[in-house]
């Protein structure tokens, strides 16, 4: 892998963004690797964005701070109006095109657009959306393999949250097919 | 065709947007408060006190000057505002962790003393801008982030009914427990509001009104059923009513 | 030993239990709540007491009176709850109990904000309660420190007989990082607490007063000075910091600690590969001040540049340890702002081109 990936992920609350943000520090530090995952927690997040940033690296990470990304993962188009010019020139950005329509991209970026909101609706679960936009991202980057992730699931989901295991693997898959 | 307003929000409020999460009664509290300051002409000489909680930005709500107390301090601030400001009206408006947690001797004590404000208290039984850990008023078995498995009675206590310990108090001149889970509770709510405006008016004394409140997203119920819980839960423990009244005596009178 | 991807404050609170707290009194206040939540849930699985209090004043009272009792305690706020506490605080140092207490520091001053910020500074080393006390504060940079530091905290406490104060930022409170909880840290030895008020006055023999009111001035001289003798110890061997970066001749000093220090550290990295070279001293302890870290810098330094999350309250230790030698500068963010590497970066090229800004 890179040396260091930084990612900012964004969307509103409830599109579980943070969670997505969270598997992959969980699924960093099975591989051994340094990784911060940070919350915003500041009065934006009452009823309005929630984004969190993910650095994963081999060597240390100083700064936790991300304040030009690598990637930028958007679900809704204010996330992706507040974040899109944090992205460095020659930076990624997946957006999630089911609530992203007809949008302006800065011409020095690669956009992948994946409809996140038809294949969760597709799996019966719009809450797996940001499983479909993991898979986008773990396809595009490459970062982790998706084994991983399953093994982050099984750790995480426990209880009677253990049926939910399979759809979030499904939206995973979707994502990746998606890119 | 004419037309005729029938309805307008009212000018006891600012324009600002409410920061409150959807369904949340603070809206329906608000609103009322608004207009019986406004209805009663008080809304251009009031001066409200905010505190700490969910309603910490009630500062840009209420369209009169305003005044942000530290947590649970409302009342001693409102103490000293009215005691300068004897012919203006003092309101506060608090939640339940910071009249009854650590506000509880202050709000005692201008009780107590007999403060002439006005106090409008909503008790939703948890702590909601925070996060949802418990309140003093959490119910016995209610889960909450800091009573994970249920409050239970050896390490936390019963819950605590202010209005009836407010009302062993002599100072207190009018405290009434209302609700606003439907239009007649609503009614019902702002004429104790206005009660108790009146009884600072009147320079009768100390006035409260305690709202039963809801907390859907902390309590992890859609706002409809919240208003149920509300209705099925917290008023058997918390009745409705009016607690003490003693405007008809003299011995409160300032 | 495998990491575990862990938030700040759940880490401290689990540290707190690894290290021996016996209770825990605290209340809600953002950006620290986790802990209280944590500790709400594991305490009392690990068979210990939790209380949620009415408030931050009746918690330090709580601490105070179980620590007086000879237990092992923790309280935990941020900013605007640590003002409340700062009676109890100085009820505790005069009265000589061991407690440990976490500041998760956010902007203020008043109410403030919610986000990060390192102004509690002047608050944590320059009293905050009434009275000649200090306390022994720790700031680490990361998570992992954190947790080690923490579990360290409750002996260290015992064997001072003094308040042991952690302060992180938000930053460090809310993130996430893998942290090896298990990982063994050396604790400090300390006999029992033969002076507590713990009831046993029948068996022991004589009773035990837990007091600070010396209303005899010479007593309370005397008693000062004892405290004093242990403060003296304190600053000989507590002086916890990290120098980095100071082999390749540089020519200015970052003074950073917690969250501060890791940005720094990136800026330092940056600054290398455009031939720069700048040194840090990272305090670990800011209480006492790291005094010795000044010493023996290398003969290439002119200048100290002070960074905080703050309009400037460590640098006044740095003046005081400078005494004059090097020239000083300062950079700082507030209310919550928290620093890009690349505001440093400037900071220093502007330093080199001339002149202090």
């Amino acid at each position: 892998m890179k040396n260091d990936e930084k990612v900012i992920i964004a969307g509103f609350g409830g599109q579980g963004v943070m969670l997505m943000g969270q598997i992959l520090s969980y699924a960093a530090t099975a591989k051994d690797l340094n990784t911060v995952w940070i919350p915003s927690y500041g009065p934006e997040t009452r009823g309005g964005t929630a984004n969190c940033s993910v650095r994963i690296s081999e060597a240390p990470i100083n700064s936790p701070v991300v304040n030009i990304c690598d990637t930028l993962v958007a679900f809704n188009e204010p996330s992706l109006a507040k974040f899109q010019s944090k992205i460095k020139k020659d930076g990624i950005l997946i957006v999630n095109s089911g609530l992203i329509k007809d949008q302006t991209y800065r011409d020095d970026i690669t956009v992948y657009e994946v409809d996140a909101s038809k294949h969760a609706l597709d799996l019966g679960n719009l809450k797996v959306v940001n499983m479909v936009m993991l898979g986008a991202y773990l396809k595009v980057t490459g970062i982790i393999e998706k084994e991983t992730i399953h093994n982050v699931f099984d750790k995480l989901f426990t209880g009677r949250k253990a049926d939910l295991i399979d759809v979030n693997k499904q939206a995973l898959e979707a994502g990746m097919k998606a890119i | 065709m004419k037309t005729k307003t029938i309805y307008e929000p009212t000018e006891g409020l600012t324009e600002r947007e409410l920061t409150y999460c959807p369904g949340c009664t603070h809206g329906i509290i608000h609103k009322l408060t608004g207009e019986v300051l406004a209805e009663k002409g008080l809304i251009d000489e009031a001066i409200g006190v905010a505190s700490v909680g969910c309603s910490v930005m009630s500062y840009e709500f209420f369209n009169c000057d305003m005044q942000q107390a530290a947590h649970g301090r409302a009342p001693a601030v409102a103490t000293g505002i009215k005691r300068v400001r004897e012919d203006h009206t003092v309101f506060t408006y608090q939640g339940d962790g910071d009249l009854a947690s650590i506000g509880l001797a202050e709000i005692v004590h201008a009780a107590h003393r007999g403060e002439n404000i006005t106090v409008v208290f909503v008790n939703n039984a948890i702590y909601g801008m925070t996060g949802g850990q418990m309140a003093p008023t959490t119910l016995l078995g209610q889960k909450t982030t800091t009573s994970p498995t249920g409050r239970q009675k050896k390490a936390a206590g019963e819950p605590l009914r202010m209005s009836e310990l407010l009302a062993t108090i002599p100072g207190a001149t009018y405290l009434e427990r209302v609700s606003v889970h439907d239009p007649k509770h609503i009614r019902k709510a702002k004429k104790a509001l206005e009660k108790a405006f009146d009884v600072q008016t009147k320079k009768q004394g100390f006035s409260m009104i305690e709202f039963i409140s809801t907390c859907p997203v902390n309590w992890g119920i859609n706002p409809n059923d919240s208003l149920k819980w509300a209705v099925d839960n917290l008023i058997p423990y918390y009745p409705l009513g009016v607690y003490k009244d003693a405007t008809e005596g003299d011995h409160n009178e300032k | 030993m495998a990491k575990m991807l862990m938030k700040g404050n759940e880490a401290m609170a689990l540290a707190a239990i690894k290290g021996g707290c016996d209770a825990f009194f605290g209340y809600p206040i953002t950006p620290q709540n986790e802990i209280p939540e944590y500790l709400s849930f594991h305490m009392e699985e690990n068979d210990r007491i939790f209380v949620q209090a009415e408030s931050e004043v009746a918690a330090i009272n709580m601490v105070y009176g179980a620590a007086g009792s000879g237990a092992r305690v923790l309280t935990s706020s941020s900013s605007p709850g640590i003002a409340l506490k700062q009676e109890g605080i100085s009820y505790l140092a005069g009265s000589e109990l061991p407690c440990v207490i976490i500041n998760v520091m956010r902007g203020g001053p008043g109410l403030g904000g919610i986000q990060p910020s390192q102004a509690d500074y002047n608050q944590i080393t320059r009293g905050g309660g009434n009275g000649d006390y200090k306390l022994l504060t720790f700031a680490p940079e990361n998570i992992q420190e954190t947790v080690d530091i923490v579990k360290r905290s409750f002996s260290l406490a015992d064997y001072y007989r003094n308040p042991v104060m952690i302060a992180v930022d938000g930053l460090l409170g809310q993130m996430m990082e893998p942290v090896d909880i298990d990982k063994p840290v050396e604790e400090k030895e300390s006999g029992p607490k033969d002076w507590a008020a713990d009831g046993f006055a029948k068996k022991r023999g004589h009773r035990n007063k837990i007091v600070s009111l010396h209303l005899d001035p010479q007593d309370l001289e005397n008693h000062n000075l004892k405290l004093q003798k242990k403060y003296d110890e304190m600053r000989e061997n507590e002086q916890h910091y990290e120098l980095i970066n100071m082999d390749d001749n540089p020519e200015i000093i970052f003074v950073a600690y917690g969250s501060m220090a890791r940005i720094a550290r990136s800026a330092i990295d940056t600054l290398k590969e455009e031939g720069i070279e700048v040194g840090m001293i990272r305090p670990i302890a800011i209480s006492p001040f790291p005094q010795k870290a000044f010493e023996n810098l290398p003969d290439s330094v002119h200048t100290l540049l002070t960074l905080e999350m703050s309009l400037g309250q460590m640098l006044q230790d740095v003046q005081i340890v400078n005494n004059g030698r090097y020239t000083l500068d300062f950079y700082g963010r507030t209310g919550g702002m928290v620093p890009g590497t690349e505001e440093i970066v400037d900071k220093v090229k502007a330093i080199l081109k001339g002149g202090k800004q």
